[in-house]
């Protein structure tokens, strides 16, 4: 990391000031490099903003782009907060992945923090967005902007005329159930502004229609029982989908706050999948991008300072038993496996032969490229992490089995315990295994018009009481008539929850 | 190709937050926040704004999750001990690194922190309080007339002369007096035709003459005169305003010890804070007592060193009597806030109720006591508690033993009643 001879040097900048034109300087040379590095992005939008717009988010008014709720909000304040404490805890709601990609900078920054802001975000997350699989299959990024914008406006406009309280709790009930809110097996269809706009009247219109016929209820009296229907014929994963197109009692403009926070679910369900890969994407980037900006003398030692400063405590890992700990932080360990998977290319050892000979040696770039590409947490782990990341952060797998009274380590990082490991912590970021499996299986028609959802439990995981019980209360405002939640194990019910609860029947 | 945009907003227009909004979400927090300021600032200190923090994890977003139990599997970092096969005990209580699912945040939760100004941190401390029973209206003072539009008159100065009307007038005036006259004229006209038809000569000199007359006579009428004019007219209408005094009697002997009596003050302050603020023409009546009481002013109220034995009754009395020189009770709403520790010289108790029965609690709206101590009650409470069964809209007492139980029975104390219908 030796600069230039100091005759050579030109500083861009120096000091903390920033200005337009010196942030339009950086994302010049910023821009060179990275496509020097072959970073494919797309262009960028640069919002400048003050802190009090963050207090704006907070109140669910202020982002440019994205409707009101202020549970939004609360996310962008706490990671504004961050980056003010100089951690990078860029969420997608500062980078919002779309064709320009947004990236907002905070007026309080100093040059450095933006420069740091530019590389990370507008060049790291955005190449990420760009290229990796699964957001290129979920998410049109050219349409999403105008469909945020649709949905904004029709939510202010919905809450101008029904009151801000009645839009909030559809919407609170909504991002209650948002993580069911996707057809995790199905492509979607890319979301076209204008095509909504023309087809949501349209609906309006015959929504109303087709629900009267799956409700009608004139009881065939005395008739003999016969094979009923079983509606839904299959069970449906998608609840905030069902309900949507089924629930009975809902006005068609609470109809389409559903579908609204349905679709933005979907346009968010690759980064729930991606968090490790993207951050430790965006990390490595704005650390190289950045390190080869000192390299040609472009910035001074004042400049990295702050920087490494920043960068360091963005990468804190607190190890498990620690007070601070709080699980394992992306950032850590994608930065890790992605600067490891260079070393491995550069200066492979022995051990990077035995396990990754397709890899080691290999030239660098063409293999993060691929691995960005192509793969998503869970198997991008149970792919490429590497017994020296394991052994540097120590890992170690633990079983806890309730019908035990002590824990189990079940592997280390040694020899034995590696691809132990590397499964368990794999499987840590399936969202098939973290997220309950939660299905709707059968709705009363005829009867109480009561809603009966099957949970699966794996592994005998239970559901957490009190969350549950929320949400239930929530779905129950959106369905109108009761819900009953099953948890079933092995095909048996262990756990019956309803909303309203049912009173204790009283003992004979 | 990057497009940098300027989303700051301009200098002129105000920070477009929707405070309203974000206060209404965020009430209880801030109410407590508020709550817990008054608690620890010092007296003097009492009025600012405050910085506000309200948890990340305080506004809850429930979704479906697993609970504890069945079998998880978990992989931590930091490893110094242990090797495959290890069994460790479970801790108690729900420590032992936090073995949930993979965490999404990296780092901690944090508070978010914002700042209230001095006037919204005072509405939110004083939010739904007010003095109770405050019914009688008065005049006072000459600011608080209004000027109304009361008609019209025939006297005024040129800056209120009604045009209109004034020419109204002045053109019935002239119908009136030039009616007769006009007609006549009319009429002379005609004959003096007919004459001048027939070819009589006399007849028409002498109706020419007439005509001439009249016509002179018609002229004559002027087209506005004084008796026209017509002015508009205002009157004073008076503004009936609520008139109020609060006395204020803290108790000063010796047997308060310096947090006592910090505590007292702190209540007078939120007391005086807050009818400065709620209520714009209040009188406060400042009494301090020991074995006997004085009235003074407010800093000598606060900050004066003086002490004694303890004889409440003199600052009931005087009281009493200052109501009785200086207040109406038929014009002024009388209010009373009493702050004493209870160790009274244990005769004095009955001739304080007595002396509260009797000469105060007729006159006043409402009258509250607050005990300020660590103790058991004594006598003078329990006198108290007498009165307080027998009238309990008008008097209330309340016991404090800490700080922290100020603020909040000050805001039972004043807590605005529901209207009955």
């Amino acid at each position: 990391m030796n600069q230039p001879a100091r005759a050579d040097r030109q500083y861009i900048s120096q000091g903390s000031d920033w200005n337009f034109e010196l942030i339009a300087r950086y994302d010049e040379e910023i821009g060179r490099l990275a496509q020097e590095f072959g970073l494919d992005t797309y262009p960028n939008q640069i919002e400048v903003i003050r802190s009090e717009q963050m207090m704006d988010a907070y109140a669910s008014i202020g982002m440019p782009v994205g409707y009101h709720h202020w549970s939004f909000g609360k996310h962008f304040v706490e990671v504004a907060q961050r980056y003010q404490r100089g951690e990078m805890g860029l969420a997608y709601e500062i980078v919002i992945n779309s064709d320009p990609c947004i990236a907002y900078l905070m007026e309080e920054n100093t040059i450095t923090t933006q420069a740091l802001v530019l590389a990370h975000a507008c060049y790291g997350h955005n190449s990420f967005f760009k290229g990796n699989y699964l957001f290129r299959t979920w998410t049109d990024a050219g349409s999403i902007i105008d469909y945020l914008l649709f949905a904004k406006k029709y939510i202010a406009d919905c809450e101008e005329r029904h009151g801000v309280r009645p839009v909030e709790e559809i919407l609170d009930s909504c991002h209650a159930l948002m993580n069911y809110g996707v057809d995790r097996y199905k492509r979607p269809y890319p979301i076209s502004a204008e095509e909504e706009k023309r087809r949501q009247r349209e609906r309006q219109e015959y929504v109303q229609r087709t629900l009267n016929d799956l409700w009608r209820t004139i009881p065939k009296a005395e008739a003999a029982h016969e094979e009923e229907e079983s509606f839904p014929e299959e069970p449906q994963e998608n609840l905030l989908y069902f309900i949507e197109k089924n629930a009975p009692l809902l006005e068609p403009w609470q109809r389409e706050l559903v579908r609204i926070v349905r679709k933005i679910a979907q346009y968010f369900y690759p980064q729930r999948q991606t968090q490790v890969m993207n951050e430790g994407w965006a990390t490595f980037w704005h650390y190289t991008l950045l390190n080869a900006l000192y390299d040609e003398g472009k910035v001074d030692d004042g400049f990295m300072m702050e920087f490494l400063s920043s960068h360091t405590g963005v990468l804190a890992q607190p190890p498990y038993d620690d007070p601070l700990y709080n699980g394992i932080n992306p950032y850590a360990l994608g930065f890790a496996m992605f600067t490891d998977l260079r070393r491995i290319c550069d200066q492979p050892t022995a051990e990077d032969h035995e396990w990754f000979p397709d890899i080691a040696g290999a030239p660098w770039r063409e293999v993060l490229s691929h691995a960005m590409r192509n793969f998503k947490d869970e198997s991008f782990i149970l792919q490429f992490l590497s017994p020296k990341v394991m052994r540097d952060q120590r890992l170690f797998g633990v079983i806890d089995d309730e019908s035990e009274d002590t824990y189990e380590i079940a592997a280390i990082h040694d020899a034995q315990g590696y691809r132990r490991v590397r499964e368990l912590l794999a499987s840590q970021y399936n969202l098939g295994d973290q997220e309950p499996n939660i299905q709707i299986v059968k709705v009363d028609v005829r009867g109480d018009r009561s809603l009966t959802l099957a949970h699966e439990q794996h592994a005998r995981r239970p559901l957490h009481a009190e969350n549950s019980r929320e949400v239930l209360k929530h779905l129950y405002r959106l369905w109108g008539f009761p819900v009953r939640l099953e948890s079933l194990s092995d095909g048996e019910a262990v756990e019956v929850r309803t909303c309203p609860e049912l009173e204790p029947e009283p003992e004979d | 190709m990057t497009y940098v945009i300027d989303r700051r907003l301009n200098g002129k227009n105000k920070s477009a937050v929707n405070r309203q909004r974000f206060l209404k979400r965020y009430k209880g927090q801030i109410q407590r926040a508020v709550a817990d300021a008054v608690k620890q600032r010092s007296i003097t200190d009492m009025e600012r704004g405050e910085s506000v923090s309200i948890p990340a994890q305080d506004v809850s977003e429930p979704t479906f999750g697993h609970g504890p139990g069945g079998r998880r599997t978990v992989v931590h970092p930091g490893n110094r001990e242990f090797v495959a096969g290890d069994r460790i005990k479970r801790p108690e209580g729900g420590s032992g690194g936090g073995a949930g699912s993979a965490s999404n945040q990296g780092a901690g939760e944090d508070d978010f922190n914002f700042q209230l100004t001095q006037d919204e941190f005072l509405e939110v401390m004083f939010e739904g309080l007010e003095l109770p029973n405050l019914v009688k209206r008065h005049l006072k003072g000459s600011d608080s007339f209004k000027r109304v539009h009361a008609g019209f008159s025939n006297d005024g100065i040129p800056a209120k002369l009604n045009v209109i009307r004034s020419l109204r007038q002045a053109k019935a005036r002239r119908l009136a007096l030039c009616g007769g006259p006009k007609k006549a004229l009319a009429n002379a006209r005609l004959l003096l035709e007919e004459a001048e038809r027939r070819g009589d000569e006399v007849t028409a000199k002498k109706l020419e003459k007439e005509i001439e007359d009249l016509e002179a006579r018609i002229r004559r009428v002027p087209f506005l005169d004084t008796y026209d004019l017509r002015y508009n007219l205002h009157i004073k209408q008076p503004i009936p305003t609520s008139k109020a005094v609060m006395f204020c009697l803290m108790d000063v002997s010796g047997s308060m010890d310096q947090q006592i009596k910090d505590m007292a003050k702190r209540f007078y302050l939120l007391l005086y804070l807050f009818l400065k603020r709620n209520y714009e023409r209040i009188e406060i009546v400042f009494i301090r007592h020991h074995t006997v009481a004085k009235e003074v002013d407010e800093e000598e109220f606060f900050y004066s060193r003086e002490t004694g034995g303890t004889v409440v009754s003199s600052a009931l009395k005087l009281m009493a009597e200052i109501v009785e020189a200086r207040y109406a009770p038929d014009e002024w709403n009388i209010y009373g806030a009493q702050a004493s520790d209870g160790d009274n010289w244990n005769d004095d108790s009955p001739i304080c109720a007595e002396t509260l029965m009797k000469r105060i609690l007729p006159k006043v709206q409402y009258f509250c006591y607050v005990e300020i101590t660590k103790r058991d009650p004594q006598a003078l409470w329990a006198e108290y508690q007498r009165l307080s069964e027998a009238q309990p809209e008008l008097f209330a007492q309340r016991r404090v033993s800490e700080t922290g139980d100020i603020y909040p029975v000050f805001r039972e104390l004043f807590q605005k009643k529901v209207e009955a219908t």
